[in-house]
């Protein structure tokens, strides 16, 4: 048996102890799956896939954020003990559900959206995998948006502004992407206080994305494309 | 502010660390060597009064300063105090002058 502590209520609320029988493989999703299902249906919490593809089920366990349903209990359990609470700088809608719209807002605030010159009557743009901006781009694409990053980012709980780790790295991706004609502007977006300046280069985001992308290197990349365009003079 | 202004002082910042680290080292490598013999205002004097170089030198690192010192503290002020906007700007603004001040004060101080 496991004692697991979980949050209730929004951000001024508190945990509830529950017991939890420990099982073979568990994930920690597997246990607030079980708390919801068998010992309080009022429980909060956003699932999807469970096999770590869709970024819906992050949660801060004993005070580090994860992807729950990749997470052994094994691996973060200690003493039988077990806290899990919802994902740190975003709001707390109940229990361990949070608002993701200021983290996708940000994307978008960051021009996270692709925007090509070829029309579908065109044949495809050739881009070669091997080339130095593909490798730059394979290095950050297989983002699954789950948060992570951006809920252990520093720079965020520090500056509301701060566009944060995932959606610059995203704007990196695009930045490279050779198909992509808005990248001026993209930079332009990404410059400055709220955005790729800001990074103290903790890296607290490389160490926790459970797809071991690094939007550190991504943030340094920018950083240094938005100084050439400043020394260009096309920022 | 805007971005590019905003980009500009990151630049600014990362550049005169760049000096600094030079200005640093001579500095520090400058003090062990001179104060083999012992110390004294006599031996300083001597060696930068009417010196060029070392005014051109230290009128560097205080420039160096009045960039660096300021940019580092927009940060703080704003992630660790939440102050931001033009009150900030403006008192940074006159902050560097103060270190430009003080530090050109002390740098003609030793050379006239």
């Amino acid at each position: 048996m496991m004692q697991v502590k979980v949050w209730r209520g929004k951000a001024d609320g508190a945990f509830q102890e529950f017991e939890v029988q420990r099982h073979a493989s568990q994930t920690v999703l597997d246990v607030v799956t079980y708390i919801q299902r068998a010992l309080d249906p009022t429980l909060a919490y956003r699932f999807a896939c469970r096999v770590g593809m869709c970024g819906s089920c992050a949660m801060t366990v004993n005070g580090v954020a994860r992807w729950t349903c990749r997470t052994h209990v094994d691996k973060v359990v200690k003493n039988d003990q077990m806290e899990i609470a919802p994902l740190r700088n975003l709001p707390v809608i109940r229990d361990l559900v949070t608002d993701m719209r200021e983290f996708f807002d940000k994307w978008a605030k960051a021009k996270g959206q692709f925007s090509g010159a070829l029309t579908k009557n065109e044949d495809f743009q050739k881009v070669k995998p091997d080339s130095p901006a593909r490798v730059a781009v394979d290095a950050g694409i297989e983002c699954i948006g789950c948060a992570v990053c951006y809920s252990s980012c520093d720079v965020v709980s520090w500056n509301p502004e701060y566009l944060g780790p995932a959606a610059l790295n995203r704007a990196w991706t695009l930045v490279k992407d050779e198909r992509d004609t808005h990248s001026m502007d993209r930079l332009r977006a990404v410059a400055g206080d709220a955005g790729c300046h800001s990074c103290h280069t903790h890296m607290s985001c490389t160490e926790r994305c459970p797809k071991q992308i690094s939007p550190t290197a991504a943030i340094a990349g920018l950083k240094r494309e938005v100084s050439l365009a400043l020394f260009r003079k096309t920022l | 502010m805007n971005a590019k202004t905003q980009t500009f002082l990151w630049v600014a910042q990362r550049a005169s660390a760049a000096v600094l680290g030079i200005c640093v080292l001579v500095h520090l490598a400058t003090m062990v060597y001179a104060v083999r013999g012992g110390l004294s205002a006599a031996e300083i004097l001597g060696r930068t009064r009417g010196s060029v170089a070392w005014l051109v030198f230290y009128s560097l690192f205080v420039l160096a300063i009045a960039v660096h010192v300021p940019i580092g503290l927009r940060a703080v002020l704003g992630e660790w105090l939440g102050w931001r906007g033009a009150a900030r700007e403006w008192g940074l603004i006159l902050f560097a002058a103060l270190l430009g001040w003080m530090g050109m004060r002390a740098v003609l101080g030793v050379f006239l």
